[in-house]
C-alpha cells in the first residue's frame, strides 16, 4: 500500500453534522453494473493465512468440534491479550481470544449453560468465576425467577421451544460502520448529547434509557482500549480503506467478544466499505489485489468466530452456526443499485477461500439488480451452495428502509435505527394436537390449556377442529407473549448488548420476532380433515396416537389453493393473536416461518399428525412443503410458498430449495441463466426468501460416509448455511432425505 | 416391431375432442427441451418406433390422459414469471404433430398470453396443417434421427423423407430451429453418415443450435414395465471417444453444437 498519496475527500452532507451513515452511503456510493471479470485471486499472504486456519479447523473437528476453551476469563472486549493467526501475514487483525478458535466463557447469559458446556468437555469454570456468580445474577436466573407455571408447562412440553432464556438472544445488529466513519470519540460525543436530552421528570423508561446510554459510552471507551492493544487508534475515524475494514471488524469483534447470541449478524457493510476502497483505488493508493486481500482477510476472520455451546444447543442450531449475516445488494429508494464492486469482492471470497457457511452471505434480490451481478451470484450458488436470497423488492417498500440488513436468517432490520428481540418459535402442530386432545398434551395427557372441549368420537369435522385450533392458538399466543416479555426484560437487565447498542440510535424501535414451526404440517393436516376423512386412533388414555385417512387430499407445495389457503389463514390468525398482547419496550410483533435445524427436534417431540406424518417424524424446514409431498414439480412447490403473505410473517418466510446441477440445464451458461430466472420468477411472485443448494445427492452421501474428504462442503439449511460435515448424523440424513428437485 | 403401429387411431387423435390434448405427463421446470425454464408437455402417441425410444410409454395413441387446453394454458400462466425472456412452453412427446390442430389452438392461446412456444418433433408430417402450426412455433426442435433412409427405416420403422422436407420448409420460412441427434453406438455413430448429416444442414441459416444427445439406458425400466422386449437393452452409452468424434464432425459444420 502506498502512503504518500492523498485521496479525494468524500462528498459531504448530513452525515457530517449528525450520525447518519446512510446519508454518507447515498452520497458516496458508486454502483457497479459490470461483470465479475475485474476480480483478483487470493494474495500469497491470504493463502498462507488460510492454510494456517484450515490446519486449525481440522484439529478443531478432530477434537470433537472444539479446539480449546479458556476457563479462567469472563470474556469482554479487553479481557484477552491480542491474538494472531500469523502476524506477519495478517492485514486485518483481531481475534475473540488470544488464540485462534479458542472459545471463551460469556456467563451472563447463563452460568449453568457455561458449566454444562464445559462439563461435556471435562472442564469447569475457574473457582473465581464460579464465585463471582455466587453474587452476580445472570439472565437465565432472572428469567426463571419471573416465569409462571403456564410458561414453564408450555416450555417443558415443547410447545414453546428454543427460547433464549438460558442463552443469549442475539439478533441485534450494531451499525458497525459507525466506528469507521466517525471514530469512537465522536460517537461518545453524540451519545453524551443523547444522554443529556433525556431529562425532566423521571419515568422508568427514562431511567432505563439513561442507564443504557451510560453503559454504551463505557462500551465505546472499551473499544478504544481493545483496538489500542492491537496498535490501532479507533478513537478517530478510519483514514483509508484498510482502516475502514479494520475499524468495522473491531466494532464487530467487540460484539462477539462480549455476547454469544445465537445469531450475531454483521449488517450491510460491503458497499459502505466499497466507498473507501474505490477512493483508495482511484488515488492509486491500493491495487485490486490489495482490495481483495482486505476483504478476504476480513471474511476469513468472520469465518473463525466461535462461541462456547453445550451439546443440547446443537439440536436447535445444528452445525455450530454464528450467523455473521452480511446482506449484499438491493436497491436504493432513488432507484440506484447498492451493488458495488465490493459486493462482488465479498462473493469472490467463496472462490479465494473456498465455500463456507459463514459469513452468512445474503443477497438482497431485486429485479433491478444489474445482470452481471445476478449472474455472478447464480454462478457462486452453483459452485458453492453458500448463498441465500431475500426479496428486496418486497422488504424495501413493505418495511420502509433501504438501508437494512438481515439478522440471523431472514429477519429485516434497519441498520442502526431499529432492533429486534428474538422470540424463538412455537410448535404449531403440537398446538393442533392439543386442540384435538381437549387441551391435553398428546404424549402424557397433561392438561396444558383449559377450556378446550373434547372432540366427539369418530371422523374429524373441519369447522369444529379449526375452531378449537384457533382457540388453542389464542392461548398459545397469550402465553408466548408473556414468556417473551420476561425474557427480554431480563436480557436487558442482566446481559445488555452494550457493544451493539452503542452503535445504534439511542432508544430505537423494537420488533418482537415471534416464530412458528410446522406450517406445512398444519396446512396438510387441516386439508386432510377437510377433503378426506380423518379419524383419530386413540390410546387407553383417550389420547391421539395416530390417524386413519380415507381418501386423498390437496397438499401444500403443489400450487393448489385449497391447501395453500389454509397455510395463509393460519399464519394470519396467529400473528393477529400475537399482536393483541403487550410486548416489552412496546415492541411491534412480527412472525417468522422458520425452523433453523430444529425441524428434526420438533418432529421427535411431536406425536402423529392428521396429515399422515408419523410420531417423531421430522418437520419440513421453515415454510417448506413436507418432503416428497410437493409432487407437482419445483415451480409448483415454489409457488405455494410464495403465497404466504409477508405482511403476516414480516420476520421472514424461509424456503430451502435443493437441486442437482444437471436439472438447471446442460451448459454452465444455461445453468446460470436458469437460476437467475428461477429467482426472478420466485421473487416476482412476492416470495420472501430462498436458500439455494445446487448439489448432487451422491456428493452428500459420499460426504456422509467420508467426511474427511469434504472439509468445506457447505449446504444451506433453514436460513443459514453449515459445513455439512459438522452437522450431527441425524441432521445429515435429514438433509439427504429432503426433496431434491432433480426432475423438475 | 415391438409395438403395433396405430395408423387409424393416430389419424383420429388430431380431430377427436378439439378442446382436449392427449398428454402423457407434464414437467414444470424443464431445462433440457429448448431454451430457458420451460413447462414441457409430453404428449401421448407416436408413429415412429425408434429402437432406442426412451419413452415407450408415450407411444400408444390410446393411452395418457385428456387435458383441457385451457387448463394447460392456466398452468403455464402460473409459471410465467419463471420463464424470463427465454423460457416458455415446449410440447414434446410422443409425437406432437399427431395432434397438430389442437396444438395450433394451444400455441395461439399461449401467444395471446405472451408465452413463447417450442415444438419438439420427429417431423413425421409435412402438410398445410403442420405449416400453420409452425407459424405459431417460436422455436422448432427437430429430431433428425438418421440421414440414410434405409437405416432410418430400420431404426424408426419409417422413412426420413418427411422430416427432411419439414426441415427444408422451416428453413424457407426463416424461423428459428434447433436440430437434435441421438447418438447410439452401432446405429447412429457411423462417421460417413454423421458427416453426411452435418453437410445436409450446414448451409441452413435458421439452425441456431445442434444438440447431440448420447444414448443412455435410463429408459430401460419403462420397457420392462410395459412388458416389451427392449431391442437395445445391451447397447452401451457412447464412449467418450465416439462422443468427441461426433462432436468434432458437427463442429466443422455448425457454430453452436452442444453435447448433452
Ligand atoms: S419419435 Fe420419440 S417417442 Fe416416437 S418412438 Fe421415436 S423416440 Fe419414441
Amino acid at each position: 500500500m502506498k502512503t504518500d498519496v492523498t485521496a479525494v475527500p468524500f462528498e459531504s452532507g448530513e452525515w457530517n453534522k449528525t450520525i447518519d451513515v446512510y446519508d454518507f452511503v447515498v452520497k458516496n456510493i458508486k454502483p457497479y453494473t459490470g461483470d465479475s471479470s475485474f476480480l483478483a485471486g487470493p494474495s500469497a499472504k491470504t493463502t498462507s493465512l488460510w492454510d494456517a486456519c484450515k490446519a486449525e479447523l481440522l484439529k478443531e473437528r478432530a477434537n470433537n468440534g472444539c479446539l480449546a476453551v479458556d476457563t479462567e476469563t469472563i470474556s469482554t472486549m479487553t479481557a484477552f491479550q491480542p491474538g494472531y493467526i500469523k502476524k506477519e501475514d495478517e492485514v486485518i487483525v483481531g481475534l475473540q481470544t488470544d488464540q485462534l478458535l479458542k472459545r471463551s466463557m460469556k456467563p451472563f447469559g447463563g452460568i449453568k449453560l457455561v458449566e454444562s458446556a464445559l462439563k461435556e468437555r471435562g472442564l469447569k469454570p475457574s473457582d473465581r468465576v464460579i464465585d463471582i456468580f455466587n453474587y452476580a445474577k445472570n439472565h437465565n436466573d432472572g428469567v426463571f425467577s419471573a416465569y409462571d407455571s403456564e410458561i414453564r408447562a408450555f416450555r417443558s412440553k415443547h410447545i414453546l421451544t428454543g427460547l433464549p432464556d438460558n442463552y443469549a438472544r442475539g439478533r441485534i445488529i450494531g451499525d458497525f460502520r459507525r466506528l469507521a466513519l466517525y471514530g469512537a470519540d465522536q460517537l461518545i460525543k453524540f451519545k453524551k448529547a443523547d444522554f443529556e436530552k433525556v431529562g425532566g421528570e423521571m419515568t422508568e423508561h427514562k431511567v432505563r434509557l439513561r442507564e443504557e446510554i451510560s453503559i454504551q459510552i463505557g462500551a465505546l471507551k472499551d473499544m478504544i482500549k481493545m483496538a489500542a492493544d492491537y496498535g490501532y487508534d479507533v478513537s478517530r475515524p478510519a483514514a483509508n480503506a484498510l482502516e475502514a475494514v479494520q475499524w468495522v471488524y473491531f466494532a464487530y469483534l467487540a460484539a462477539v467478544k462480549e455476547q454469544d447470541g445465537a445469531a450475531m449478524s454483521l449488517g450491510n457493510v460491503s458497499s459502505f466499505l466499497d466507498i473507501y476502497i474505490e477512493r483508495d483505488l482511484a488515488a492509486g493508493i491500493i491495487t485490486e489485489e490489495e482490495a481483495q486481500e482486505m476483504v478476504d482477510q476480513f471474511v476469513m476472520k468472520l469465518r473463525m468466530v466461535r462461541h462456547l455451546r453445550p451439546g443440547s444447543y446443537d439440536e436447535i442450531f445444528g452445525g455450530d452456526p454464528t450467523w455473521v449475516t452480511e446482506s449484499i445488494g438491493g436497491i436504493l429508494h432513488d432507484g440506484r443499485t447498492k451493488v458495488t464492486k465490493t459486493s462482488f469482492r465479498f462473493l469472490q471470497t467463496l472462490y479465494n477461500l473456498g465455500a463456507s457457511p459463514e459469513p452468512n452471505l445474503t443477497v438482497l434480490w431485486s429485479e433491478q439488480l444489474p445482470e452481471g451481478f445476478k449472474k455472478f451470484c447464480a454462478q457462486a450458488s452453483i459452485d458453492t451452495s453458500s448463498i441465500q436470497y431475500e426479496n428486496d423488492d418486497l422488504m424495501r417498500p413493505n418495511r420502509g428502509s433501504d438501508d437494512y440488513g438481515i439478522a440471523c436468517c431472514v429477519s429485516y432490520q434497519p441498520i442502526g435505527k431499529a432492533i429486534q428481540h428474538f422470540g424463538a418459535r412455537a410448535n404449531l402442530p403440537k398446538a393442533l394436537l392439543i386442540a384435538l386432545n381437549g387441551g391435553r398434551e398428546e404424549h402424557d395427557g397433561v392438561q396444558v390449556i383449559n377450556n378446550i372441549p373434547q372432540l366427539p368420537a369418530g371422523p374429524l369435522d373441519y369447522d369444529m377442529v379449526f375452531d378449537l385450533f384457533k382457540r388453542t392458538m389464542s392461548e398459545l399466543a397469550r402465553v408466548y407473549a408473556k414468556a417473551m416479555f420476561v425474557i427480554h426484560y431480563m436480557h436487558d437487565k442482566y446481559y445488555y448488548e452494550r457493544a451493539q447498542m452503542s452503535l445504534i440510535d439511542s432508544d430505537p424501535h423494537v420488533d418482537i420476532a415471534y416464530g412458528a414451526a410446522g406450517i406445512s404440517i398444519i396446512a396438510d393436516s387441516l386439508s386432510a380433515i377437510k377433503y378426506a376423512k380423518v379419524t383419530p386412533v386413540l390410546n387407553e388414555k383417550g389420547l391421539t396416537v395416530d390417524f386413519t385417512i380415507d381418501g386423498d387430499f390437496p397438499k401444500y407445495g403443489n400450487d393448489d389453493d385449497r391447501a395453500d389457503k389454509i397455510a395463509q389463514e393460519v399464519t394470519h390468525y396467529f400473528i393477529n393473536e400475537l399482536r393483541k398482547h403487550k410486548a416489552y419496550k412496546d415492541a411491534t410483533p412480527t412472525l417468522s416461518l422458520l425452523t433453523i435445524t430444529s425441524n428434526v427436534m420438533y418432529g421427535s417431540n411431536t406425536g402423529a399428525t392428521p396429515d399422515g406424518r408419523k410420531a417423531g417424524e421430522s418437520f419440513a424446514p421453515g415454510a417448506n412443503p413436507m418432503h416428497g409431498r410437493d409432487a407437482s414439480g419445483a415451480i409448483a412447490s415454489l409457488n405455494s410458498v410464495a403465497k404466504l403473505s409477508y405482511s403476516d410473517a414480516q420476520d421472514g418466510i424461509s424456503n430451502t430449495f435443493s437441486m442437482i446441477p444437471k436439472s438447471l440445464g446442460d451448459t454452465r451458461e444455461e445453468q446460470v441463466n436458469n437460476l437467475v430466472n428461477t429467482m426472478n420468477g420466485y421473487f416476482k411472485r412476492m416470495a420472501h426468501h430462498l436458500n439455494v443448494n445446487v448439489l448432487n445427492r451422491e456428493t452428500l452421501m459420499d460426504a456422509y460416509n467420508h467426511p474427511e474428504n469434504y472439509p468445506q462442503l457447505t449446504i444451506r439449511v433453514s436460513g443459514y448455511a453449515v459445513n455439512f460435515v459438522r452437522l450431527s448424523r441425524a441432521h445429515q440424513l435429514e438433509v439427504i432425505a429432503r426433496t431434491f428437485h432433480d426432475h423438475m | 416391431m415391438y409395438f403395433p403401429l396405430q395408423d387409424i387411431e393416430a389419424a383420429k387423435l388430431n380431430i377427436d375432442d378439439p378442446e382436449h390434448l392427449r398428454i402423457h405427463s407434464l414437467e414444470t421446470f424443464g431445462t433440457h427441451d429448448g431454451p430457458g425454464i420451460r413447462m414441457v408437455i409430453f404428449v401421448q402417441g407416436c408413429q415412429f418406433r425408434c429402437l432406442y425410444c426412451q419413452n415407450p410409454d408415450t407411444l400408444d395413441v390410446r393411452g395418457g390422459t385428456m387435458v383441457e387446453l385451457r387448463e394447460l394454458v392456466n398452468r403455464a400462466i402460473r409459471q410465467k414469471s419463471y420463464f424470463g425472456d427465454t423460457g416458455g412452453v415446449t410440447v414434446s412427446g410422443g409425437e406432437p404433430l399427431l395432434q397438430r390442430s389442437k396444438l395450433l389452438t394451444l400455441f395461439k392461446m399461449l401467444h395471446e398470453e405472451g408465452i413463447n412456444t417450442c415444438l419438439d418433433t420427429n417431423g413425421r408430417l409435412n402438410n398445410a396443417q403442420v405449416h400453420d402450426l409452425l407459424e405459431h412455433t417460436d422455436l422448432l426442435l427437430l429430431d433428425v434421427k438418421h440421414i440414410n433412409d434405409d437405416i432410418h427405416h430400420k431404426l424408426t420403422g419409417l422413412t426420413n423423407r418427411a422430416t427432411l422436407e419439414l426441415a427444408a420448409y422451416r428453413e424457407s420460412t426463416g424461423k428459428r430451429m434447433w436440430l437434435r441427434y441421438v447418438l447410439v453406438p452401432g446405429w447412429t455413430d457411423q462417421e460417413q453418415y454423421l458427416e453426411e448429416w452435418a453437410q445436409h444442414f450446414s448451409d441452413y441459416k435458421t439452425v441456431e443450435r445442434v444438440e447431440i444427445i448420447p444414448f443412455h439406458q435410463l429408459g430401460q425400466h419403462k420397457w420392462k414395465l410395459m412388458n416389451m422386449e427392449y431391442p437395445l437393452k445391451d447397447t452401451p452409452t457412447p464412449s467418450e471417444e465416439i462422443r468427441q468424434m461426433a462432436l468434432g464432425i458437427f463442429n466443422k459444420h455448425f457454430d453452436n453444437v452442444i453435447l448433452k
